[in-house]
């Protein structure tokens, strides 16, 4: 009980803390800071249509949040949403493409596999370099997200492109019938429910099964899952591939309930955002959603900063990074305020070489 | 000029090791000496990036480029002083700071560098080398910025101080075992956070040579991963400063590729020949790293090679 108000008070803090240092950011660069939040509060969450907006944006967020957080269970730091969401969303359209004309139900299934296989493929593949060449899979994944973005505008420019796109090179649009629709009566898309969904799916996958526990406690304590006889390997690389999937399918989302294509468009830095929500979020599948909400709504109201302050499209990236930046050092600050279960501890890498404590630390976690 | 056909594109290539490669110099000098500390900051490549957004708008705001440099090599100091104070909190990991640095630094640098976009600031001279040669390409490939010269002369220095001095000798005794440290009666933290904060120094001046020198000019997309590439050339380099340097060149010249076959005409494939160097650094530690050993020479306390 202990554990989960903290888990819920030190990241709020931090938000907080966060907001207060953009405040006075704003204030020495000449804006009120209580005119900047106001334009935050009524640009993201203040109306029906800033929800619809907020919710539509944090769509791709929660999925690409699911890629840095499911590895995470298993104690590695992949940072690979993005190269996974626009090979994702390459994928999607290329199946939409050209299975034009047949059933509307079945183009978006075979388009939302083709994308899960795609950036649960490349995913895996820095899971699979950390487990049996020993890669640092925070370098590795990042690279390859590099290689992704490469190959993606390599293909929608080169082979793949429509010639009909002319001033901005696209693949060959998917077709209006394979478009994913919205909610009954709101002006928010599918990808929403397909998010939230999968978050569910993968909270019951990793703290109510088997497999799940046996996940984590690779993540918790390799030593003691190697005594255990758990398949390390296979665990880490499926875990990693599940997260590639959810960041896949966030790129067919975006081609399939927004672009109707991919396109440059794709490259939206939604898979950065997404690594610092899995961080607030603490790497819970569940607490991932209201915290891509939030920080859909901020993006969202980015542009209201941008119109009506004259600010740069870059302010909500330095508003995120001084969120990141409080968020971890506030790990700092776990078990600090109630009786310990677990010994103290030394320092944040060390915590992997416990012997028995791992257990409390699991505790502790969940 | 000259027609010199295929040719030219080795020696653009080279042209391009000697001119690409001096960021990649700097940061991985930088990361070198913070990883041999025992922290590792990926948040160089934010670093990079404000450092170049800070050399340049120095640069056009005072008119002196070198300024700029200096100015970038500070603003690189005080975020790599942010990362090592962040870090020597407990429990706070040094990887995902620098992710968030990363962000944090970009993000920075975007916002300040807005009104940079568009005007022109003084730029750094270069030596001509190639005066020698008839073959205008060959001259061009044979310019040399002073940073990179300053960057030959920074690894043996380096080399030399983790070898023969005193401060490089604490500063590896710190990364080889805190414990032994500690035990000499050396504050962990602090030679931790200089260390970051000197690489952050580097890498900031490494930034600089992007927008003062070549490509020359400050845009959002200036830099695309050199920073982190240096933290994997690094671990190529095995934490050695030679080898920094000659890794460096090696990355400058696969950076080269993609504009290199452009300019002799061959762009269908572009993007991919720009993915060189991603190519490179993952394969260079695929075929380097291994799950049975930890790296010869790796700094001990290292998170990451353990």
């Amino acid at each position: 009980m202990a554990a989960a108000a903290e888990a819920l008070a030190i990241p709020l803090a931090a938000l907080a803390a966060a907001l207060a240092l953009f405040g006075v950011f704003m204030a020495v660069l000449g804006h009120s800071p209580l005119e900047v939040y106001a334009l935050i509060w009524r640009g993201g969450f203040a109306s029906g249509f800033a929800w619809q907006n907020t919710l539509t944006r944090a769509a791709p967020l929660i999925l690409t949040a699911l890629c840095v957080a499911l590895p995470a269970q298993a104690g590695l730091m992949v940072i690979a949403s993005e190269g996974a969401l626009v090979l994702g969303g390459l994928a999607a359209a290329v199946v939409g493409h050209s299975l034009g004309g047949s059933a509307p139900l079945a183009v978006k299934l075979a388009m939302a596999c083709g994308a899960m296989l795609a950036g649960g493929l490349w995913v895996a593949i820095a899971g699979a370099l950390r487990q049996y060449r020993g890669v640092n899979e925070t370098i590795s994944s990042l690279l390859l997200t590099y290689i992704a973005l490469a190959l993606f505008n390599h293909m929608v420019e080169g082979p793949l492109r429509d010639p009909a796109s002319l001033n901005k090179p696209s693949t060959y649009p998917i077709g209006a019938e394979a478009m994913l629709g919205n909610f009954p009566g709101l002006d928010v898309h599918w990808g929403l429910g397909f998010g939230i969904a999968f978050c569910i799916a993968m909270y019951v996958l990793v703290r109510h099964t088997t497999w799940g526990f046996a996940l984590r406690i690779v993540g918790g304590n390799p030593r003691a899952a190697q005594l255990a006889g758990l398949p390390a390997s296979q665990l880490v690389v499926a875990a990693c591939f599940l997260g590639g999937a959810a960041s896949g399918l966030a790129g067919m989302v975006e081609v399939g309930a927004v672009h109707g294509t991919a396109n440059a468009s794709l490259i939206a830095g939604y898979g950065y955002t997404g690594i610092l929500v899995a961080f607030i979020a603490r790497q819970n599948p569940i607490a991932i959603i209201p915290v891509a909400i939030f920080l859909g709504g901020i993006a969202v109201s980015g542009g209201m900063l941008q119109r009506r302050l004259d600010l740069p499209d870059a302010t909500v990236l330095v508003l995120q990074g001084m969120a990141f930046l409080f968020v971890l050092a506030s790990e700092t600050l776990y078990g600090r305020f109630r009786f310990r279960l677990r010994p103290p501890d030394k320092g944040g890498s060390e915590q992997r070489e416990r012997g028995v404590g791992f257990l409390f630390f699991m505790k502790d976690r969940t | 000029m000259t027609e010199i056909g295929w040719w030219g594109v080795p020696v653009a290539v080279l042209g391009g090791a000697l001119r690409v490669s001096t960021p990649f110099l700097f940061v991985s000098l930088g990361e070198a000496i913070t990883e041999r500390s025992g922290r590792i900051n990926l948040g160089l490549e934010g670093i990079l990036v404000m450092g170049a957004m800070s050399g340049y708008a120095v640069s056009y705001l005072s008119g002196n480029p070198w300024l700029g440099v200096l100015a970038a090599g500070f603003a690189g100091l005080l975020l790599g002083l942010l990362h090592g104070l962040i870090c020597n909190l407990p429990r706070v990991n040094d990887i995902a700071v620098g992710i968030g640095l990363m962000l944090f630094g970009t993000g920075l640098a975007f916002f300040l560098g807005k009104p940079f976009v568009q005007p022109k600031a003084p730029t750094l001279p270069s030596i001509p080398f190639g005066g020698w040669s008839e073959l205008p390409q060959l001259q061009s490939a044979l310019q040399v910025n002073p940073l990179f010269l300053i960057g030959i002369a920074l690894a043996l220095v380096l080399a030399w101080a983790f070898r023969s001095t005193r401060w490089g000798l604490v500063v590896r005794m710190v990364g080889d075992s805190s414990d032994a440290a500690r035990a000499m009666g050396y504050n962990v933290n602090l030679v931790r956070t200089l260390a970051t904060a000197a690489g952050g120094f580097l890498a900031g001046i490494g930034g600089s040579f992007l927008s003062l020198y070549y490509p020359g000019s400050w845009s959002e997309g200036l830099s695309s991963g050199q920073g982190l590439m240096a933290v994997a050339l690094v671990i190529f380099a095995r934490w050695n400063p030679i080898s920094c340097f000659f890794a460096a060149l090696l990355f400058g010249g696969a950076g080269a590729l993609g504009p290199a076959l452009q300019a002799v005409g061959i762009t269908s494939g572009y993007y991919l020949f720009n993915a060189a160097p991603y190519v490179l650094t993952l394969g260079i530690m695929i075929a380097t790293c291994s799950t049975r050993r930890s790296l010869a020479g790796a700094p001990g306390e290292l998170s990451i090679t353990r």
